[in-house]
């Protein structure tokens, strides 16, 4: 009625054979277009495509090797004190200047990177490891084991993290040693929170439920379903815990609590620099442009792999 | 909707609406040349699959599609003879709610968590001082008291998460009523509700409509909804109108394979136990490139040549009854449905 | 709402026992020797341990401690000749809480309008600065911060005094550098939740109700975008009140701050006792305040345990 309203209907023309039975033509609707990639090799293209996370992960890369190999290639000492040379700025001898002692800023950024670096990374990726183990084991076995370590970690959770992290460090004394664990001591606490979560979630859904169902044991369910869905989870958050970790160093060994001097970090440098800042500005702007680019690179990074690394993500642009 | 005129009244006149999004593979073709009309008190159906266009083309009428990416192609919804695809943001907030109402699919989502009930179904007022506070409160407790809430003080001022799906969806009706708007759209309101809730939304719906005289826009992909509720039925497939008719010509005049298959794709219970199921095979098309031709040629087991080749036209049949299939052509091979239902007869 | 309350009071106070007792221990656990001096002979020594305490099984001396704090007495400091514990923080708290609330008002209120501002131009060039802003803040240590802020703003073009805390253009700097990390975060936080919750259908369903857009984003979206905001406050409070130890010392603010390091580098036991007991139960009751809070701004809470 709609139509015969408008102009009437006028009955089109078909071109001769246009009635001509062919049927159905299913063949190419369900078709794979997609080159199948694995998860990981989905992520790393991902991560390629997002420039900004893929700068950020070559700076972090650089910044690794040069810490590894700067202090070895240079004709200069971390701790070499030339009274000659105190405080001078950037020159073709010293790269970044030297400090109030003349020692050759260019190796004590990279050798105060060593420390710095290797204690994020290895208290990120520790607590990392025991955080998993133990948020893991809490949300999949659940029961009094989950309700006594959660009411442990609720209590923990409460208490100011830092406060606890100087004590640790004034019984351990300063080094690179203590300053892990004491970073350990507080730090598992967080991913332990999360992954339990992220495995109590898991532990609900269908697909767990269907491999249970077919008598598959616990120990390939936890390899084979609940890791690969929350490892991209735990490497974000390592990846973020890693700027957190280098700044809590810089901060302990900034109230003369974290190393110990001669060793350096880039604490220490900080330190070493706030009180000529009227004078020697480049002092205090040397470690501290290496720190913020450190914390800027590695956060963006991780944001970068946060989208990467989200198998719900995946395939998508 | 006041001066109240003969039922014939036109309250709504959508006409070839063309509506498409930009996304990053390109434009998507959402609703391909839509055209239908309501008049005032009837109930109009639109039964498709998820991806048909269905829920787009509901969500034009109040300009709810995101723009950007979203855009009108062409077309016109003309509401009481005005134009809508051109009005302003502003404008159309004149509209919805008090002309127009809408209700969601998933009432355990399309409420605030944060607000009393009562609040959001008095929000349909704010910004319209010809209705006070006291006045919106009133009618939001009558509206309350009329979806069937019992209680209805109590509950004006409790949260969502207190009140059960079926009675979340209640509120949502009352919502989207409390305006007195002409024409309600009504966009899957009982999918995800249970079967016997579902019964009571529809019985509810039903009755407001007597009761109000208010038109309804139902949408669904479920045809024993259409067959309970509804007046006139469209039939949407890859964006476009593949059949429209009354509930009669739609299941005892079936005029479109889609629809043939639909209807056989599901139980029902006039139909032997011995009887098998047929499921339409394939997936619907992909609306970044639209097949030139049927969007159901690819799936439709009568497809003839023309169908890959041209678009067809909407074939009237009875009045008020068309099908936009080439076997409706007069110069078209005749084709028996395998329940008896004749196709190619013109 | 009582028993959500009651909970939470109940895992404060276990929380705040614990940390008395880990920190008595870790102090015991300490090297070194509170007494060690030129003078020092075994006589004056026995005498002084006597005094404190230090002579008595352990356990005695913590159930004497305990009792003691229930009487709100942290005793004597070791080094201050004659200043209780009481009496320093006392003297020194009131410029690190000033501090510490400045720059709390500052970072979170100018967080939530960063976010919401983001969120709202989301891909415009507001949000690009507010972007760049957030992230410089999270990759910039308070304690450069602090130095950055003092070379420019107090040194180089001599806007602002870079030390002592005598009035309010001393609290400035301190303010900023101590809440610049705060900010970011929650102007962080803020942007996701707001581009989160816009995404929700009953943004549409407001829209489809004819709302206008002003009250669709303040009645609607902010909010419940607030929510997640809400819930790590009480870290941030933390993250932010502890800040304040370094600040204080780079712009010589008479805080808190300046005698804890100073009393964990004497190895003045009473002090870093009684100073850390105290600002940790002080976090712990934020914490609590802020968990109070948000059970009565979040109606799903509110009602749970009525």
């Amino acid at each position: 009625m709609e139509q015969t309203k408008q102009t009437a209907f006028e009955i089109p023309e078909v071109p001769p054979g246009g009635f001509e039975h062919v049927g159905k033509n299913l063949k190419g609707m369900d078709a794979i277009t997609r080159p199948n990639l694995s998860y990981w090799q989905d992520a790393w293209r991902r991560i390629r495509k997002n420039r900004v996370a893929f700068f950020s992960l070559m700076l972090v890369t650089l910044y690794a090797l040069l810490a590894i190999f700067a202090p070895i290639f240079s004709s200069y000492g971390y701790a070499d004190v030339d009274s000659q040379h105190m405080s001078e700025l950037f020159s073709a001898s010293h790269w970044l200047g030297t400090d109030s002692l003349g020692r050759d800023l260019w190796v004590r950024v990279w050798r105060g990177g060593r420390v710095s670096l290797s204690i994020g990374f290895l208290s990120a990726l520790l607590n990392a490891i025991l955080g998993a183990l133990v948020g893991g084991l809490c949300g999949y076995y659940g029961g009094k084991l989950d309700a006594i370590v959660m009411r442990i970690i609720d209590v923990l959770y409460g208490i100011p993290n830092l406060i606890v992290t100087i004590l640790v460090m004034v019984v351990l004394g300063p080094g690179i040693f203590s300053l892990v664990i004491a970073l350990i001591v507080v730090g598992w606490i967080g991913t332990a929170r999360f992954v339990r979560g992220e495995v109590l979630r898991l532990r609900e859904q269908d697909f767990v439920a269907a491999a249970k169902m077919l008598g598959v044991s616990d120990f390939v369910i936890i390899v084979k379903h609940i890791i690969p869905n929350i490892i991209g989870l735990i490497i974000t958050n390592l990846t973020m815990a890693v700027p957190n970790a280098i700044f809590r160093e810089a901060f302990l060994s900034y109230i003369g609590l974290g190393i110990a001097p001669p060793e350096c970090s880039w604490g220490i440098l900080a330190k070493e620099g706030v009180p000529l800042l009227r004078i020697y500005p480049h002092q205090l702007f040397v470690p501290a442009f290496f720190i913020c680019t450190t914390m800027l690179a590695l956060n963006l990074l991780g944001d970068g792999l946060r989208d990467a690394l989200d198998p719900k993500l995946r395939g998508t642009e | 909707m006041e001066n109240s005129q003969k039922p014939e009244e036109i309250l709504l006149d959508i006409n070839n609406l063309t509506f498409s999004f930009h996304t990053y593979g390109g434009v998507v073709k959402a609703v391909r040349g839509v055209s239908f009309q309501v008049k005032k008190g009837e109930i109009v159906g639109i039964v498709g699959e998820s991806g048909c266009g269905k829920s787009v083309t509901a969500q034009c009428i109040l300009k709810l599609n995101p723009e950007p990416p979203g855009f009108f192609e062409d077309g016109s919804i003309r509401y009481k003879g005005e134009e809508i695809v051109t009005k302003s943001d502003r404008e159309m907030r004149k509209i919805r709610g008090m002309e127009i109402g809408f209700i969601f699919q998933d009432p355990m989502t399309s409420l605030n968590p944060t607000m009393r009930v009562g609040k959001q179904i008095e929000e349909v007022f704010v910004g319209r001082p010809e209705v006070s506070k006291a006045e919106a409160k009133r009618r939001a407790i009558e509206m309350l008291k009329l979806v069937g809430i019992s209680d209805a003080e109590r509950r004006y001022s409790q949260y969502p998460h207190e009140l059960s799906g079926g009675m979340k969806q209640r509120v949502m009706i009352a919502r989207a009523l409390v305006g007195k708007p002409g024409i309600i759209i009504a966009d899957e309101p009982t999918t995800s509700l249970d079967v016997t809730i579902e019964a009571q939304i529809l019985d509810l719906l039903k009755q407001l409509q007597k009761e109000l005289g208010t038109s309804i826009i139902f949408i669904t992909h479920d045809l024993g909804v259409i067959a309970k509720l509804c007046d006139r039925v469209l039939v949407m497939y890859g964006g476009k109108v593949m059949e429209r008719g009354s509930v009669r010509d739609i299941f005892y005049r079936t005029g479109h394979p889609y629809t043939h298959g639909l209807m056989h794709s599901v139980p029902r219970l006039d139909i032997s136990k011995d009887t098998e199921l047929e499921p339409i095979e394939g997936t619907p098309p992909d609306l970044f490139a639209p097949p030139a031709g049927c969007p159901f040629a690819a799936r439709c087991e009568y497809a003839m040549k023309v169908c890959y080749e041209a678009q067809p036209p909407e074939f009237p049949l009875e009045e008020g009854h068309a099908s936009a299939c080439w076997l409706k052509h007069p110069d078209a091979p005749p084709v028996e449905w395998a329940d008896g239902g004749k196709g190619g007869e013109a | 709402m009582g028993k959500y309350i009651l909970k939470r009071v109940a895992v404060s106070v276990l929380t705040l026992f614990v940390l008395i007792t880990v920190v008595f221990a870790l102090v015991r656990l300490m090297p070194g020797d509170p007494f060690s001096g030129e003078k020092m002979t075994p006589e004056i020594r026995a005498n002084l341990e006597a005094y404190y305490g230090l002579d008595k099984p352990l356990l005695e001396q913590y159930i004497t401690y305990v009792k003691n704090l229930l009487r709100g007495d942290f005793g004597y400091s070791m080094k201050y000749l004659n200043r209780t514990v009481n009496d320093i923080i006392a003297s020194s708290f009131p410029y690190s809480i000033d501090l510490g609330m400045r720059a709390l008002a500052l970072s979170i209120s100018m967080g939530l309008v960063f976010g919401i501002l983001s969120a709202r131009y989301r891909g415009k060039k507001l949000d690009f600065i507010c972007i760049v802003i957030a992230i410089l803040g999270t990759s910039i240590p308070d304690f450069i911060m602090g130095a950055l802020l003092q070379y420019f703003f107090g040194i180089q073009w001599g806007l602002f005094p870079v030390a002592q805390y005598q009035g309010i253009q001393y609290t400035i700097l301190p303010s900023i550098a101590l809440g610049f990390y705060t900010l970011a975060m929650v102007s962080r936080l803020m942007r996701a939740s707001m581009l989160e919750v816009v995404t929700q259908d009953y943004i549409k369903t407001a829209k489809s109700d004819g709302i206008s857009n002003v009250r669709i984003v303040w009645k609607h979206q902010i909010r419940n975008a607030i929510m997640p905001v809400v819930t790590v406050l009480g870290p941030v409070v933390a993250t932010t009140l502890t800040g304040t130890f370094v600040i204080e010392s780079i712009f010589a603010i008479p805080g808190m701050g300046k005698f804890y390091v100073e009393s964990v580098q004497k190895l003045d036991y009473s002090l870093v006792l009684g100073m850390t007991v105290f600002y940790g139960g002080f976090l712990i009751l934020a914490n609590l305040i802020v968990d109070i809070l948000y059970g009565v701004i979040d109606p799903r809470i509110r009602l749970a345990g009525k």
